[in-house]
């Protein structure tokens, strides 16, 4: 007979305070695969969970670029090439009219690849969460902060975990079924 | 009394918790009946809205002759609403991205209606230049795609911009406020005891679960799109003016128009901002969040944007004279005694005139006296993209091309269905969406700091 597995265990806390100083204390005691949940984005949590890798600003980058230059090689193609009018003797390559569109379309990407790069690197959509089993989760969108040791840290022992995570004095402690 | 004179009013009343700021926000949405002031105002919203269909319709049916545009008059209404309504939608991305760029925390609580007024008057604005096509139906053409035609936009033409602006513009803002209702629709799928609204709520919140993981990349990204939107949002009337700069015609062939434009919009967007936040504040109670001190930082920046405007106008005058060109004074001779004399002196009055009384502290804190004023600015707004199009194009270089522009009813019927369109998703808005940003609401308070 197997137990249902369990996607980690779950402490809860009243402040963002309380929150930073016990993701600190949890990653320092060599729990690597952990996360925080909180109402609003806190400052130095990420650091906190050993979190450091940020793609977002190269996403956007790429977004930018592909953006702007895409913008530019259309007009160009369609004015130089593909449809040549002659306006006032203007040169068929006028780059100076061209910027307008450039710099919009650099906007543009820029912009989407930021919303939809952020979701695809966080994962979202994502409609069901094993965090989402625990009933007192529902005040993570409220005013309460949450600490969750992934069961797949190495480290993890159903008992051991607790006695840890007690020690931090939570406001309450819950197993997560997966 | 003296005291708190002297101190300037807090963004949010104390005495609040993350508990009560959510519950006072979401409970808006969630468990307030809808009033019968609601559906009244709703009610003549949606009948506008219908008025205005029905005034397209006829259009679509008849032709633009319905219209009062006529040669010399080609831009008639359509362009006079289209820039009035797309310089309104300034204010949303100047609230939330300038601001937020520029560290001013009490935009946190006007961020969201101000982002949501952008998105319905760019619709708004938006619609005009379809209907003015003649053939809405070939609207497609405006884009680049490959076609067996064989033709492709010209790309040396300021309209060609300005559909890349303007649908850039219009991209941006709903993704910009998509993103920041995400953590609050998460709020309203826990706290909603209705199975539908759950369903509903927590799929538009894609999932949100919190995470600092989810958080941080959150922030890195709302930022960047902060940072992306602050020249777009002055790109965007800047190209809207290059339509009229890059013309010839005397009264647009000018090299003010662009900053003139963005200050403009932004004086008319604060306006609007400001005749929404007023009564919504009233009627919902939300005092302790929309407090005095966003009611008075919104004027001190209509007061300075008026300012701008003023100084453009200024030039112009100046620029009609000191040119010594004939068409240039005689475009500012015929401004101030032609056939539509009253019109720019009552633009003069509504935009530099009557807004100075801001000056005066008591008048800038007073809601009533803050709605009156807005109303005057966006009626002068009006007046001055009126005497802009229509002024302009009246007389020319030749006596012989000479006329006058009288708006038929359709006119009218269209601009004010407009207006209805616009509140009636307003008041959808309120009822079905949190207002006010709640997750941006929590960091404003004292707890939400973290303590080393």
């Amino acid at each position: 007979m197997k137990r249902t597995p369990i996607y980690g265990m779950m402490a809860e806390f009243d402040s963002p305070t309380l929150l930073v100083e016990a993701a600190h204390r949890t990653h320092d005691a060599g729990y690597l695969k952990i996360d925080a949940y909180s109402p609003f984005p806190v400052e130095g949590l990420a650091e906190a969970i050993g979190f450091h890798k940020n793609r977002v600003p190269l996403v956007v980058l790429i977004g930018g670029l592909l953006g702007g230059l895409s913008g530019y090689a259309l007009q160009y193609w369609i004015s130089a090439i593909s449809y040549p009018i002659n306006v006032g003797g203007k040169p068929y390559h006028s780059w100076p009219a061209f910027i307008v569109v450039t710099f919009e379309m650099t906007i543009l990407f820029g912009g989407i690849f930021a919303v939809f790069g952020m979701l695809a690197l966080n994962g979202l959509p994502m409609p069901y969460h094993p965090v989402f089993n625990v009933p007192r989760f529902a005040f993570a969108t409220k005013d309460r902060f949450f600490l969750i040791v992934f069961s797949t840290d190495p480290k993890y022992s159903p008992s051991e975990t607790r006695r840890f995570l007690e020690g931090l004095a939570p406001r309450s402690i819950s197993e997560v079924p997966s | 009394m003296d005291e708190q004179r002297q101190s300037a009013s807090p963004v949010i009343e104390p005495g609040y918790t993350f508990g009560t700021v959510t519950d006072k926000i979401s409970s808006i949405v969630l468990t307030r009946p809808t009033s019968n002031g609601w559906f009244l105002g709703f009610g003549v919203a949606f009948l506008l809205t219908m008025m205005m269909l029905f005034a397209i319709g006829y259009l679509f049916a008849r032709g633009v002759g319905i219209w009062g545009i006529t040669i010399p008059i080609g831009w008639g209404f359509a362009i006079v609403n289209f820039v009035w309504w797309i310089g309104i939608g300034h204010a949303g991305t100047l609230i939330s991205a300038i601001l937020l760029l520029l560290r001013q925390s009490w935009r946190n609580s006007i961020n969201r209606f101000a982002e949501a007024m952008t998105l319905f008057a760019v619709s708004a604005a938006g619609l005009f230049p379809l209907v003015h096509m003649g053939r809405p139906w070939l609207a497609y053409w405006l884009f680049p795609y490959p076609n067996t035609m064989n033709y492709w936009p010209q790309f040396r033409s300021p309209l060609v911009w300005d559909v890349f602006a303007v649908s850039t513009y219009a991209t941006i803002s709903l993704l910009f406020w998509f993103i920041g209702l995400v953590p609050d629709l998460a709020t309203l799928r826990d706290r909603s005891t209705n199975r539908a609204a759950q369903i509903i709520y927590g799929m538009l919140a894609l999932g949100w679960r919190g995470s600092a993981r989810h958080w941080h990349r959150y922030e890195t990204a709302y930022l960047l799109l902060a940072g992306l939107a602050t020249p777009l949002v002055l790109s965007v009337h800047t190209v809207v003016s290059f339509d009229f700069a890059i013309a010839i015609v005397p009264g647009w062939h000018t090299t003010i128009f662009p900053p003139y434009f963005v200050a403009g919009a932004i004086y008319s967007g604060f306006a609007m901002v400001l005749m929404l936040a007023i009564p919504i504040r009233k009627f919902y109670g939300l005092e302790d969040f929309i407090t005095e001190r966003h009611l008075q930082n919104s004027a001190k920046v209509m007061l300075a944007t008026g300012l701008i405007v003023a100084y453009g106008y200024g030039i112009e005058a100046f620029m009609g004279w000191y040119s010594g060109n004939r068409y240039d004074s005689f475009l500012l001779w015929n401004r101030l005694h032609g056939p539509y004399a009253p019109w720019y002196l009552s633009l003069l009055a509504c935009n530099i005139f009557i807004p100075q009384v801001l000056w005066i502290r008591k008048l800038r804190t007073s809601p009533v006296a803050l709605f009156l004023v807005s109303g005057v600015i966006l009626v002068g707004m009006w007046l001055e993209r009126f005497i802009i199009v229509v002024v302009s194009l009246h007389r020319d270089f030749l006596t012989s091309s000479w006329g006058m522009y009288y708006p038929t009813r359709w006119d009218w019927m269209t601009y004010i269905g407009t207006i209805g369109m616009f509140l009636a998703a307003m008041f959808l808005f309120v009822r079905i969406l949190p207002m006010i940003s709640i997750f941006e609401m929590r960091t404003l308070l004292p707890e939400a700091e973290v303590k080393e």
